[in-house]
């Protein structure tokens, strides 16, 4: 590591690295060229978490670019993790981006292989998909830490010039509710043998099967290799807990979860209390470095819930 | 290797054969036979549809193979005494019979879909890429670049839900769960920690249409 003890130096790098419990939110970018939205969104969320997750055409639907994005809302005092997913890019244009990201002052990337695009608002486009996403990371790393491009060539202008090569903390998801249940902590070795950073996990609900993963984890001395932030999304009502249970792939809502949010009187509250029961439950677990907060398209409640679940506003 | 077609949709056809009034039907005597597309009988039901029209005659033949040029001597007369040929073989076929017949226009009756196997009664499935650079070895034979909907080489992604795929959970199995399977039954599920690197896009048809030459059957 050259110029200081971090890899990139980002606000998140250094929270994590103090061992404090992280709190990441999500942004999602506008589907319209739309800057107020953008800045409502980053105000809302500016002090509440340590940094936030800027998505990149989440669903395979286009929005403004992440990149993009995580350029305002660093200028608007919001510390951005940008996402790359494979689906949309080539590995000529990944780095070229990440090249492009850095020089804006970007230093945190989150490595996606990306939803298919049969999912998203173009389902006839042609996917990339050149690299996937473990490859991603592999790549990221390599132009951090060897200061290569993919292709082996050094990160510098010419051949007299100096290496200049864009240092990103590299963060990457897991999921451990998906199938094969026993391959899904070997998938995560992977990453973090790739170069993950840090890691942040689908959104839980079923927190039996979360702890039987992380227990897995822990076993394997994973979590000690890199930081694990435990993925939440909080629920709205008894409509959505059962759309999360019945429609979305790789997400798993027990029962108990869609009674609760069925009798609620307040469902929305009722929603935000089991958000709250849920990161108590978390910071008791070993092995998890923090929560990752994705309240979607209700950014404004982020606030709320991280007064609740007694963690500190950030500085 | 079979190559599946279907036949396109018979207002597709007309629209091509709009204008000519002799017609030759030219069915294929390989894939597109086994997988019932453009063989014998696929020629003669789709010339009886085309007849109805009283404005086309109709003739029909089928050669052992439309991909190599010397099947189709045996029906030179005939070709070149019509004004159009609709061809039942897959795309490489039409355009060997276009090569072959250079002054006649040829018209596909098939969409080419993929190469793959026949799974049992009017059922076919996708199963090489034709990559130009086998793993099957590495995956316990089953292909990750087909059998995946994203092509990975470290699968599975989050989509894999009780081994079906998220694209269509209905339809396509997920292939990382079948090569798990298939791994864990050979005792072979060490393979999958290995992190495999980027594939080398220049061996597909992103380098470019492909060429094969061999020096050790040139000239037989």
């Amino acid at each position: 590591m050259a110029q200081n003890e971090y890899k990139s130096g980002s606000n998140l790098e250094k929270v994590l690295s103090r061992g404090e419990f992280a709190v990441t939110a999500e942004l999602g970018p506008p589907k319209s060229a739309d800057f107020d939205l953008i800045k409502k969104k980053a105000e809302i969320l500016s002090g509440w978490a340590d940094a936030v997750n800027i998505t990149d055409n989440q669903t395979a639907i286009v929005r403004v670019s992440s990149i993009a994005t995580g350029k305002l809302a660093l200028d608007l005092g919001v510390e951005p993790i940008i996402q790359m997913t494979c689906r949309d890019r080539n590995r000529l244009s990944i780095q070229s981006d990440i090249l492009g990201a850095y020089l804006l002052g970007i230093r945190n990337i989150l490595c996606l292989t990306g939803d298919h695009q049969c999912f998203g608002n173009h389902p006839a486009a042609k996917h990339v998909f050149d690299l996937d996403s473990i490859q991603l990371i592999q790549m990221v790393k390599n132009m951090r830490d060897e200061k290569v491009f993919a292709c082996g060539e050094e990160i510098k202008n010419s051949k007299k010039a100096q290496v200049k090569e864009p240092r990103m903390f590299i963060r990457a998801a897991a999921n451990p509710f998906a199938d094969p249940f026993e391959f899904r902590v070997m998938r995560l070795q992977k990453k973090i043998d790739a170069g993950a950073d840090f890691i942040q996990t689908q959104c839980i609900y079923d927190m039996d099967r979360f702890a039987d993963w992380m227990r897995q984890v822990c076993d394997r001395g994973l979590h000690k290799r890199c930081k694990i932030l435990a993925g939440l999304t909080p629920l709205k009502s008894a409509g959505m807990a059962k759309y999360m249970r019945d429609q979305v792939a790789g997400v798993t809502v027990p029962n108990y979860y869609v009674e609760r949010m069925s009798k609620a009187d307040d469902p929305k509250a009722e929603g935000i209390e089991i958000v709250t029961e849920q990161i108590q439950q978390l910071r008791q677990m070993e092995g998890v470095a923090g929560v990752h907060i994705m309240a979607i398209e209700w950014e404004q409640k982020v606030p709320e819930i991280v007064q609740k679940a007694g963690l500190k506003r950030k500085p | 290797m079979m190559i599946v077609a279907e036949r396109k949709p018979i207002e597709e056809i007309k629209g091509y054969l709009a204008g000519h009034r002799r017609v030759l039907v030219l069915g294929c005597g390989t894939c597109a036979t086994i997988c019932l597309a453009g063989g014998e009988r696929e020629v003669a039901t789709l010339a009886s549809v085309l007849r109805l029209s009283d404005s086309i005659e109709v003739q029909e033949n089928t050669i052992e193979r439309q991909c190599d040029a010397e099947f189709f001597a045996a029906i030179k007369d005939q070709a070149t005494s019509c004004d159009a040929i609709l061809s039942m073989a897959c795309g490489v076929g039409v355009q060997m019979a276009a090569n072959v017949f250079t002054d006649t226009p040829v018209y596909p009756a098939l969409n080419t879909m993929f190469c793959g196997t026949n799974d049992g009664a009017g059922q076919w499935s996708e199963n090489c890429l034709a990559c130009g650079d086998c793993k099957l070895g590495i995956f316990g034979g089953v292909c990750p670049v087909t059998r995946c909907s994203k092509s990975l080489l470290n699968g599975p992604c989050g989509g894999s839900v009780e081994g079906r795929c998220e694209v269509d959970p209905e339809g396509i199995e997920c292939g990382w769960q079948l090569i798990y399977d298939r791994l864990k039954t050979l005792g072979k599920l060490d393979v999958l920690t290995e992190n495999f690197q980027p594939r080398e896009f220049n061996r597909t048809h992103d380098g470019g249409p492909r060429k094969l030459s061999r020096e050790d059957v040139a000239g037989l």
